[in-house]
């Protein structure tokens, strides 16, 4: 039906549903002849894609709204038709921030309320002794990582800008970085909270369900001038994707086995089965964590791309300073998460997305994405930049 | 910087061979403030301390992520840093990108400036894919020279040939087979091995 598609990935379990799809036979049963191509930054994802090197890739939600707006770099339009990912992060900390956090908590330890204001006594603590400030690592700029942790320690009063160090990492540095003492927490995608936890390097301290209930992580992003040019093929990249999805729902070890492979996420089949089934361990000592939410793929209508998901990054981007707030940036953000292709295609979506106002934020009020604006003057951190 | 300055080139890259080679050709060309960081811990410490205008990474470098961090407006950055290529350069993205490359460049150096520099790290980029690639090939014909010595030596063992003549029974059962005499002389070596 076409040529050969070259389509990018990082090694994250949240790519699952693309490498299912090519892997298992789902493509190619569409008639499609897909390489995956292996990618070390989001950078190298990004610019192939752009220039036309991969023809979809599996790319963070908010790099595929930066790169149509134009932020930080070249302006490309994006298309994003099929989530390839909801939620699927955690938030990680070195086993003496750890101790530190719980000895200054009161309340529930899962209730990110409560960790975010223990982290506001630790930092202020640290301030009066004269210590370095803490330093936490996540993805990309443009990543619900960043965001996330943003959030929750906004939440508790510390002030990711200025009460703390954020710097980027690539993931594959997480863990031994949090071994070596550079960096103090991280937030990042599975596997790696997972296999820092193993070594004994890292708590689990949250999922990244406990900050958001229903977070749009990965897209599948195509170039929005090649997917108005290749519609059949769009639609059958889409139905393989969600012939995976439902695939991984119902056959957790055998995608494990799949994702395992070395030229793909190349991490013990155990540890990626974990995440997909949300059952996670959350401390050296073996204390496990369930949680039906901690990564959706198949369920939940995670992967109908939902506009007011793309609103709420966006409002992120107004929030920590990236961009100025502007209605028609917001009406372009909200115009690359295109459910309606998602529904031409495959029809309504299974399930419902059961996160209040569809986003499912710890605190703050409900998200509106008609008062962006409004919304954000209700939290006293970060501003909006007018 | 003053504008008849050198500007000051940081290259991160693991390879230090890669670097040495945009080191000197970037020297050659008239950029003496040039140094090679090849540690990424730290990677943007490191930078910030020495100060560059220009930044040249290569793609196979997940630190990349890393600078991209310097596009943002915060307390962190110093110097705000853009990407060389603009809307107009798609033609330079293409040829870096393709070549394994990128530029980053700090505080508004001008465009002219910076494009020589960019053009080098291109071609000196290409220049050492292909050396790579010679080399591979190097490496690979020696490995058949060893392999096709040793098949030579089971077959004068075993059916008394001379040497020439255990070569032209390799070569003609390659080309009958439509093969490499490197692939025939492995096979030879691991039948022999079977055999044993």
């Amino acid at each position: 039906m076409t040529g050969a598609l070259r389509i990018g990935f990082i090694p994250l379990v949240d790519a699952a549903a693309l490498i299912v799809a090519v892997d298992n036979g789902f493509t190619a049963a569409e008639g499609l002849d897909v390489t995956l191509v292996r990618e070390v930054s989001w950078s190298n994802v990004r610019d192939k894609l752009n220039i036309g090197l991969f023809d979809a890739a599996h790319l963070l939600a908010p790099v595929a709204i930066a790169s149509s707006l134009g932020i930080g770099h070249v302006k490309v339009p994006i298309t994003a038709p099929f989530n390839l990912g909801v939620n699927g992060n955690a938030i990680t900390v070195s086993p003496a921030l750890h101790a530190e956090l719980m000895a200054n908590i009161e309340g529930d330890p899962f209730d990110p309320m409560a960790t975010a204001l223990a982290l506001a006594r630790v930092v202020a603590k640290r301030r009066r002794d004269g210590a370095e400030p803490l330093t936490f690592a996540m993805t990309f700029p443009f990543s619900t990582h960043n965001y996330q942790l943003r959030f929750w320690m906004a939440a508790g009063g510390v002030d990711p800008d200025e009460d703390v160090r954020l710097v980027v990492l690539p993931p594959p540095y997480m863990v031994d970085s949090l071994a070596s003492g550079h960096v103090d927490g991280f937030c990042v995608g599975a596997p790696w909270n997972s296999i820092a936890v193993d070594q004994g390097h890292g708590h689990i301290l949250h999922f990244g369900s406990d900050i958001l209930g229903h977070a749009a992580e990965k897209v599948l992003a195509l170039r929005q001038s090649w997917a108005e040019k290749n519609p059949d093929v769009v639609a059958a990249l889409v139905r393989a994707c969600a012939r995976a999805a439902e695939f991984i729902e119902a056959n957790r070890d055998e995608t494990a086995a799949v994702l395992a492979r070395p030229e793909r996420i190349g991490v013990a089949a155990e540890i990626i089965q974990r995440t997909l089934e949300g059952r996670l361990k959350i401390s050296p000592d073996g204390t496990l964590r369930e949680s039906a939410r901690y990564l959706l793929v198949g369920r939940e209508e995670a992967a109908r791309p939902d506009p007011a998901q793309a609103a709420w990054l966006y409002s992120q981007m107004v929030r920590w300073g990236q961009t100025p707030l502007s209605a028609d940036a917001l009406r372009i953000a909200m115009s690359v998460f295109r459910r309606d292709i998602y529904e031409t295609i495959l029809g309504p979506a299974t399930g419902e997305n059961t996160a209040k106002d569809g986003i499912g934020a710890f605190a703050g009020p409900p998200f509106d994405p008609a008062d962006i604006a409004g919304h954000l003057r209700s939290f006293i951190i970060g501003g909006l930049k007018v | 910087m003053s504008a008849d300055q050198s500007p000051k080139i940081v290259i991160v890259d693991e390879s230090p061979i890669r670097a040495a080679i945009l080191e000197e050709g970037l020297r050659e060309a008239g950029f003496d403030g040039v140094v090679h960081i090849s540690e990424m811990q730290g990677l943007l410490a490191r930078i910030y301390a020495l100060d560059p205008d220009v930044i040249v990474i290569d793609l196979e470098n997940p630190s990349r992520d890393v600078l991209e961090q310097m596009f943002q407006v915060s307390r962190a950055v110093r110097r705000p840093i853009a990407m060389f290529v603009d809307q107009s350069d798609a033609a330079s993205i293409q040829a870096s990108v393709e070549a394994g490359v990128s530029a980053y460049i700090v505080d508004g150096l001008k465009k002219e400036r910076i494009k020589p520099i960019l053009d080098l790290c291109i071609s000196r980029f290409n220049a050492f894919s292909k050396l790579q690639d010679e080399l591979e090939r190097a490496k690979s014909a020696l490995e058949d020279r060893k392999v096709i010595d040793r098949a030579k030596g089971i077959l004068m063992k075993m059916k008394g040939f001379t040497e020439e003549e255990a070569y032209v029974l390799l070569r003609s059962t390659a080309m009958r087979e439509k093969k490499k005499i490197g692939e025939i002389a492995q096979s030879i070596l691991t039948a022999s091995e079977i055999l044993k």
